[in-house]
């Protein structure tokens, strides 16, 4: 159905599922229950979770397929950002043109940086894109700073009157879809459990669907083979008279676009950018999200990104009363013992978690989250899985 | 026999729409009680203390939050009360807010408005905060100033500097405590001539970002207007680590002295390659050599040193103040931390116990009567004698101390003395400054959210 096959259709349907009801399924815990601290339902997070889901599903096309490590897709987020928050500034407050706008945008720079870079491979592709995100950084903070805002970046001010809008004098201008404000939405609360159900998680949940739709059909297309082929052997492609280059730009360019839609979204669920999202860590953490959830699957990139933004948001708020509330039950000293071995892998240790994380999943899971998974529902089928399942999610193992 | 047709189907059918029935009543409830964000309805009051906890500015974000947390033992009547004992409004009793006990929630901004804004929104959307406080960098705090305005809760700004956050990008539910680039030009300059003379020749070293510029355009327009020429203004990246580079240039330029518009590691390094190239012992024009910090702080000074003996700075606040509320302060912080507390503990301390005094004196967590108690709120005891927080732009106006490096220094924390406190006249400004924005620049509504 719609071109795919029954399994990348079931897959469909369960990321469809889970994209859904996560509102449901990402607040398990009653409010006001000891485990509420590890509830991740609200919609601030949720939307996190989709649009670096859909950057980091742009990023495994690039990388998962062909093989071509960029070190700075991170500027194509953030041009994509600045290209919407000025479409919303001055033309409409509605998300969808600023959205396109940045795909745009994001798409042309990265025709200009891919032409460019792909000239060379390996290391020196990392090299050449992380230099022209530093660049596109440096650039944004201070030189640029008309456009960009420099370090305090840009957001909707009451003194902006976008064209097609009509605010009152002094009104500060809200992203909307056809009038529908991004933040509204209600509570639902039954019993001790309250969900929040959200119009810009939605709006940014379609927009994942879709481009992991997308990215199904990209990797099943003769162009996903073609671009696989660049990744196994190269050399070999040009020996039998095909010209890889045009393949690496167009997915080098689908990849950037993909990024430029999640710097827009961005932008539409909260009117600000900044030249942050364009540091070189903020790349680095695209590639961490697409190896930890297992580069080359489908599925993997948004697993990846789901669990870093998880770690960043709930781990990272966990601080020292807090555990000495759950570990009150312990005598004194073993409570402080325990507290003084635990503390320093959450809060602002939670960089730390992620790392051991990332090095148990590189060493014991090369295939990323998708293996662990595969590997438990392998045990809990009694290994007699098919062998052709395996080759349906994971068709290449990461590197 | 009867036949129950209890399938698993038919059972989550009834149960879904048993459910719908239990919450159709809270969801109207929900909407229609509440008359701003995140109002407090039990027992507590939820605070969001948002700081760097990782980052270049992690030194000052921890002392942030250990000021958060006294302040919290102090607005929940434990300790010794601190600056609850000498504040002028006598609002607070010891017993939360609005009888309340207090409790927080802390996020870690990272020194990055992206990071910053999602603990922020992490807080006001799944813990309830009523109030966020903190940070640690301009940038930082105007992106989480205009969150709050979107948000509808109120935002008490920790450390920034930068003109803009009370300047251009003022908004209504937002308010600092911590001074701004032009008072620190307007302190330092009447301290410069005093020591330096009138008829210097500047040239400055900036940090290429939104907080140099505001801070260069002060110390220029206020060292110019008493006769100080500025050779030149050059820009420095960031990320620059050694400033050799930068400073070699200075001798050949005729200027007489160095103002470094740089702040934490970027002022520690660029002060210590100008000192190790020997400016400090030069003669240009028959004069000294001199060197300017215009931002000033502990730590800072810690970074650089023994190179920031005798060299001026600003700063909000510094523990060896004599008031009657800074000794109450760095008693209470002492007892409890064992040393003194930094300029940016002070400014968060006082930050959280003016938004709760202000609650206590409005009778309400709604941020436009919060607001409305804060604005032109006059008060004493806090650390800088007489303060204001002014209506027109929510920024503090207080007394700012112009500091030097200490040549004897008496312990890790004894660097800095103060030189002078340049009193609140002559640091005030009007509301339309042209550096603060100018006529353009206005607060909006306040926004309860809701």
């Amino acid at each position: 159905m719609l071109g795919l096959d029954k399994k990348d259709f079931r897959l469909l349907l369960i990321v469809i599922a889970i994209t859904l009801l996560a509102p449901f399924i990402l607040n398990p815990f009653p409010e006001n229950s000891g485990m509420a601290q590890f509830n991740a339902g609200y919609p601030d997070l949720m939307q996190r979770f989709v649009i670096y889901g859909i950057f980091a599903i742009g990023f495994n096309i690039l990388f998962g397929l062909t093989g071509y490590l960029s070190f700075g897709h991170a500027a194509f987020l953030g041009v994509g950002s600045y290209a919407a928050i000025w479409m919303m500034k001055l033309v409409t407050l509605n998300v969808i043109p600023a959205i396109i706008l940045g795909v745009i945008i994001a798409g042309l720079f990265a025709l200009a940086v891919g032409y460019i870079s792909l000239r060379r491979s390996g290391i020196y592709f990392s090299i050449l894109t992380l230099a022209f995100a530093q660049m596109s950084y440096a650039l944004a903070y201070s030189v640029l700073t008309p456009i960009t805002g420099g370090e305090t970046g840009l957001q909707i001010k009451s003194t902006d009157s976008p064209l097609l809008s009509n605010l009152e004098p002094g009104e500060i201008g809200r992203a909307n879809l056809f009038g529908m404000d991004m933040r509204a939405g209600f509570d639902l609360s039954f019993g001790d459990w309250l969900f929040t159900i959200n119009a810009g998680y939605y709006i940014a949940a379609v927009f994942m669907i879709i481009a992991f739709y997308l990215s199904i059909r990209i990797f099943r297309s003769p162009f996903g083979t073609m671009l696989r082929a660049v990744k196994s052997n190269q050399t070999r492609m040009y020996y039998t008279g095909l010209n890889a280059r045009p393949y690496t730009l167009a997915a080098f360019v689908i990849s950037g676009m993909y990024a430029g839609l999640a710097g827009g979204l961005l932008v539409a669920m909260d009117t600000q950018a900044g030249p942050e999202r364009m540091f070189w860590t903020a790349s680095g953490e695209v590639v961490l999200m697409t190896i930890l959830g297992g580069a080359g699957t489908l599925i993997g990139p948004v697993l990846g990104s789901g669990a870093i933004k998880y770690m960043e948001n709930i781990l990272s708020k966990i601080n020292k009363d807090i555990l000495h509330e759950w570990f009150a039950f312990m005598p004194d000293g073993l409570e402080d013992f325990v507290i003084t071995i635990v503390y320093p892998f959450i809060g602002k240790g939670w960089h730390l978690t992620l790392g051991l994380i990332f090095m148990a999943v590189v060493i014991f899971l090369p295939g990323g989250l998708v293996e662990g998974g595969q590997r438990i529902g392998r045990l809990l089928r009694g290994k007699k899985a098919n062998p052709d399942d395996e080759k349906a999610t994971q068709s290449t193992p990461a590197e | 026999m009867s036949k129950t047709d209890l399938t698993r189907r038919g059972l989550l059918k009834t149960s879904a729409i048993a459910g719908a029935g239990v919450a159709l009543p809270t969801i109207f409830t929900a909407s229609s009680a509440a008359a701003f964000t995140n109002e407090p309805t039990g027992d507590t009051v939820t605070l969001g203390f948002n700081v760097p906890q990782s980052g270049p500015y992690a030194d000052e974000g921890a002392d942030e939050l250990r000021a958060y947390e006294l302040a919290v033992e102090h607005l929940n009547g434990g300790g010794d009360g601190g600056m609850m004992n000498t504040f002028s409004s006598n609002a607070l009793q010891g017993n939360g807010i609005l009888g309340k006990k207090v409790e927080y929630v802390t996020g870690d901004t990272q020194t990055k408005a992206d990071a910053a804004r999602a603990s922020a929104k992490s807080m006001i959307e799944k813990d309830g905060a009523v109030m966020v406080t903190g940070g640690s960098s301009s940038g930082v705090a105007v992106a989480v100033q205009a969150l709050c305005q979107e948000a509808g809760i109120i935002f008490m700004a920790g450390l920034t500097h930068s003109n803009d956050t009370t300047g251009k990008d003022r908004k209504a539910n937002g308010f600092r405590h911590f001074f701004n680039s032009y008072m620190s030009g307007a302190a330092l300059a009447p301290v410069l001539a005093a020591n330096y003379g009138t008829d210097r020749k500047a040239y400055h070293l900036t940090a290429d970002y939104n907080w140099g510029y505001t801070t260069e355009e002060a110390v220029r327009a206020s060292t110019e207007a008493m006769g100080w020429e500025t050779v030149a203004a050059v820009k420095t990246p960031l990320t620059q680590t050694d400033f050799s580079s930068y400073i070699a240039p200075v001798l050949q330029s005729g200027a007489d002295v160095l103002v470094l518009n740089h702040y934490g590691g970027n002022m520690v390094n660029s002060l210590t390659n100008a000192v190790q190239f020997g400016l400090r012992e030069k003669q240009v024009n028959g004069k000294n050599f001199e060197i300017v910090v215009p931002l000033y702080s502990r730590l800072m000074a810690k970074g650089a040193g023994a190179n920031v003996k005798g060299i001026f700075g600003s700063t909000n606040w510094h523990w060896s103040l004599q008031d009657e509320g800074s000794k109450a302060f760095v008693k209470s912080f002492g007892t409890k931390y064992g040393f003194p507390p930094s300029q940016a503990a002070h400014t968060c301390y006082v930050q959280a116990m003016l938004y709760a005094d202000a609650v206590e004196r409005a009778g309400s967590f709604n941020p436009c009567a919060v607001g409305e108690a804060l604005e032109g709120f006059e008060f004493d005891g806090m650390g800088n004698g007489k303060t204001l927080y002014r209506a027109e732009d929510h920024q503090c106006f207080k007394d700012v101390l112009v500091v030097r490096g200490k040549e004897n220094p008496e312990s890790e924390f004894d660097l800095l003395e103060i030189v002078e406190v340049t009193p609140v006249d002559q640091v005030t400004y009007a509301p339309d400054h042209p550096q603060m924005g100018g006529a353009e620049a206005t607060l909006g509504e306040c926004n309860p959210g809701a």
